[in-house]
């Protein structure tokens, strides 16, 4: 594990705890790049809010700044940081104990039927 | 903020490892207690594949294929977009215990992150979308 992925992951987690900044990455995320006067067009929060969320969200590597049309700065959603958290939040979502318990029922199950062959499918073991 | 790169769990099965070994590792076995439908080529560098009925599926490549005490695969990291590269390597150990069996599952590699090689080439596709993107726009455009 590079030192650096938690600090990035956490970078991630802190960027998304504030609802106005999961706004301004989900406006980039289906829009595309925008300038901190289309997003505060678009989104209900001032432009000087955007500016502060921008800031940090370009801090976090979430977002990074282009130049654009007549010199007005382009914010660009940039999603490498965000499939590191994504790493995190799979191993904590991959269940195990589910299947495995699922896996003793199965053995239990197929034990206790021992004329039918293990092939049998478990929908039609059902069925008298 | 620990990252966990690894889990690891142990049942222990009263029944023995060939009846085990036959619910892991062939398609009726998997598709009794994994997923609802499956299929495997049980050999390492075989693919194994499972669909569970609300849609989602789960390919595998086999790995290791020691009858009847390792059987290890590898799979998509769950979470991460389809076209993600990396896979976690989920091992199955089994063990003979009196007349049953230790069973342990152990799915290592969420926390692998070839950061350098990764960020070259997710950028690279970022970049590579932008120029086709940018390409598309100058044929219509001319057109």
């Amino acid at each position: 594990m590079p030192p650096d992925a938690e600090a990035i992951a956490e970078q991630v987690f802190t960027a998304l705890a504030d609802p106005s900044r999961r706004d301004i990455l989900a406006a980039l995320a289906s829009g595309g790049p925008a300038t901190a006067t289309d997003l505060a067009v678009s989104l209900p929060i001032t432009r000087q809010a955007i500016a502060k969320h921008l800031a940090l969200l370009a801090e976090a590597g979430l977002v990074t700044a282009e130049p654009g049309e007549r010199r007005r700065v382009r914010y660009r959603l940039r999603s490498a940081p965000m499939q590191v958290a994504q790493q995190f939040l799979a191993a904590l979502a991959r269940d195990w104990d589910g299947p495995l318990s699922a896996l003793q029922d199965h053995l239990d199950r197929s034990a206790r039927e021992p004329r039918q062959t293990p092939s049998a499918n478990p929908d039609e073991r059902r069925t008298p | 903020m620990p990252f966990p790169d690894r889990i690891e769990r142990t049942v222990e099965l009263a029944h023995p490892p060939s009846a085990v070994w036959a619910a892991i590792t062939t398609a009726e076995g998997l598709a009794a207690w994994f997923g609802n439908q499956a299929g495997i080529d049980l050999r390492p560098g075989g693919t194994a594949w499972m669909k569970w009925t609300d849609g989602a599926t789960a390919d595998m490549r086999v790995e290791r294929v020691e009858e009847p005490s390792v059987f290890g695969f590898t799979w998509h990291i769950y979470g991460l977009p389809e076209d993600d590269q990396r896979r976690t390597y989920v091992e199955f150990t089994l063990e003979a215990v009196g007349p049953g069996t230790r069973l342990t599952v152990t799915e290592s590699g969420f926390a692998q992150l070839p950061e350098d090689a990764y960020r070259k080439a997710f950028d690279g596709n970022s970049q590579g979308w932008v120029s086709e993107l940018g390409e598309l726009a100058a044929y219509l455009d001319a057109a």
